[in-house]
């Protein structure tokens, strides 16, 4: 489904601040496989995710999906075939455009966008029936404007939308992160919901190594720009937080810094 | 005093036009684009130059939107592909249309007086309709002593305009339509479903400024030249006109907003018509009273906003008090 090769890319090549954000990845997810991604602060998450989506360009490497190689193809392209949330609220939807208007924009994803309305009575339709999924009444809101949203509202109408395409590929980064527990509770069953309804085949960073447990049926965990950990299935159903950080000792002969980011 | 109030409801509507175009990119794209300046003389250029070397005055004025689209797609590919900021963008284009539009002009200014243009196409339609005579027979009964020579420019323009306003909000609810108005608003959003927000950007421009073209076209043949200087300040009255018109109508939607635009345009044009008539100011004083009529509609909402709050709050406070002695 999703195959990253030999991916490496340094920011400020050649200056005082060069930084290895991703050192030679090696990644394949198959069909369906929901990975939850973890790492410390600057392990290079986030820019994987980016490779992925297009957003940066590796330096050198391929990105694949469904054999086949997408590594030149602009982010806007690719978007056809990946749903992406944001850490940000703010990020994943347009906040002076109505709820409607924002899953119109969605639903044109995999379609050649044409000169006739993005909303239409049988469209309005479904976007209800897709709404009350959320079971936050948001179908009844089609025309309120989406910056009067709280965050967690957003959020989840951001998950709706990049998921009720069923794009090939969802990208969830600390897409949780900037809520209070309850609601990023909520988001989190919504997630795992949408996942396992789908089948989507879905890479999830999170700061929250319960959370990472929780959710997926595999699990990596990256450091300096490198994947040094992979576990997968039945090994991954066994894993517990202490056995995480204890396992990150040994492969890196140091503490896990435990910020608030690891433990969360 | 009734014929200088028509004739500001006259360019008024014709102005609107461009606040149009204004509207679509300094709000609609989040793009502050100074081309506006060189794009509105392009537009007259062209029709002037045109319509002087014979070609029937309706098909100048299309070529006049295709040119000023053009200029629009060309600040738009500077931005979008050249990474130049967008300011820059519009002030490199509005200083190279300067000499564009000179040299398209031939010379400072191009007289269209004996020449037919769309609104003496217009006047004799009317004219020989008897139109005219009706309207000013009614107008005499009311006791007005001078009327309008012509009321086809305003009629036949309110129909352009709102037209051109009916067909903007309808593309602004399009899905391409959407995706513009998203790039405006949140460009990573919308680039991550697929949309291209370069294109987008540069087509954004291109209509922006087609229509800003078509009101420089529009306006040199009702004022009957067409002059180098003629755009000097242009964008000032395109974004007079929005903020006026969002102040004095609202924004609740597009539509509304749209009409804001035009209704804004048209106060613009009254106002500073009868300020000049105080035996204080001169016409050197437009760009004046032009600058406190953005400052005027730009904090009077908010004092007006401030002061409701105030008093919203001191009723309050007196009920408050009134329970309080009640109580005890
Ligand atoms: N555009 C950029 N220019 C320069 N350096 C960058 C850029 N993007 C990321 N980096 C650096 O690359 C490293 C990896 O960043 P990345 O954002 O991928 O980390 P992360 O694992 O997502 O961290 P966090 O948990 O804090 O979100 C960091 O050291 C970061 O400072
Ligand atoms: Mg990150």
């Amino acid at each position: 489904m999703l195959a990253l090769e030999h991916v490496s890319v340094t920011f400020n090549e050649g200056t005082a601040d060069e930084k290895k954000a991703l050192q030679s990845i090696q990644l394949t997810l198959e069909q369906g496989e929901f990975v939850t991604v973890i790492g410390s602060n600057g392990a290079g998450k986030s820019t994987l995710m980016n490779m992925i989506s297009g957003a940066l360009y590796p330096d050198v490497g391929t990105v694949s999906i469904n054999q086949q190689n997408v590594t030149a193809l602009p982010e806007y392209k690719r978007a056809k075939r990946i749903g992406r949330v944001f850490q940000d609220p703010m990020a994943g939807t347009s906040p002076t455009m109505t709820i409607e208007e924002n899953l119109a924009m969605a639903y044109s994803r995999n379609k050649k966008r044409y000169l006739v309305p993005g909303v239409n009575k049988k469209r309005r339709e479904l976007f209800k029936e897709k709404l009350k999924t959320l079971h936050l009444g948001l179908e009844d809101r089609l025309n309120a404007k989406v910056g009067l949203l709280s965050g967690g509202e957003r959020q989840a109408l951001s998950l709706l939308m990049a998921t009720f395409t069923e794009p090939d590929i969802l990208l969830l980064d600390e897409h949780t992160a900037a809520l209070d527990p309850s609601r990023a509770a909520l988001i989190t069953d919504l997630t795992g919901d949408v996942v396992k309804e789908t089948g989507l085949t879905t890479l999830m960073v999170t700061h929250n190594m319960q959370q990472a447990l929780d959710l997926g049926n595999r699990l990596i965990m990256m450091d300096k720009g490198q994947i040094i950990l992979d576990i997968r299935g039945a090994k991954k159903q066994a894993l517990t937080v202490e056995k995480l950080l204890h396992e990150f000792q040994r492969i890196r002969g140091t503490h896990l810094d435990d910020d608030r980011a690891i433990l969360g | 005093m009734f014929i200088s109030i028509f004739n500001a409801f006259e360019s008024g509507i014709i102005f609107a036009i461009m606040a149009l175009g204004v509207y679509l990119t300094f709000r609609i794209l989040d793009f502050p684009d100074l081309t506006v300046d060189g794009s509105f003389v392009t537009g007259g250029a062209v029709t002037a130059i045109l319509i002087t070397n014979g070609m029937p005055a309706i098909i100048a004025t299309f070529i006049a939107i295709v040119c000023g689209f053009i200029a629009g797609t060309i600040t738009g590919l500077l931005n979008t592909k050249g990474k130049v900021n967008p300011l820059l963008s519009g002030i490199l284009m509005m200083t190279a249309l300067y000499s564009i539009n000179l040299r398209i002009m031939g010379q400072s200014t191009i007289p269209l007086l004996n020449q037919s243009t769309v609104f003496t196409q217009l006047k004799n339609v009317f004219e020989s309709a008897g139109l005219d005579g009706i309207i000013n027979q009614g107008l005499t009964g009311l006791g007005l002593e001078r009327t309008p020579s012509t009321y086809s420019v305003l009629l036949v323009m309110l129909v352009v305009t709102f037209f051109i306003k009916f067909v903007t909000d309808y593309f602004l609810k399009t899905e391409i339509g959407l995706a513009l108005r998203a790039t405006g608003d949140n460009e990573r959003m919308i680039r991550s479903f697929s949309a291209n927000t370069d294109f987008l950007t540069v087509i954004g421009l291109g209509f922006s400024n087609a229509l800003v073209a078509l009101a420089g076209g529009l306006y040199a043949q009702f004022t009957g030249f067409s002059d180098l200087n003629m755009g000097i300040g242009m964008i000032v009255v395109g974004l007079a006109s929005v903020i006026i018109g969002e102040s004095v109508v609202g924004t609740k939607s597009i539509m509304r907003t749209t009409f804001a635009v035009i209704i804004g345009s048209i106060i613009y044009r009254v106002v500073v018509t009868l300020a000049l008539r105080a035996d204080f100011l001169d016409n050197g004083d437009t760009r004046l009273i032009t600058a406190l009529l953005v400052i005027l509609a730009l904090v009077m909402p908010r004092l007006i906003e401030t002061y409701k709050e105030r008093t919203r709050k001191k009723k309050k406070r007196v009920a408050l008090t009134e329970q309080i002695k009640e109580g005890a």
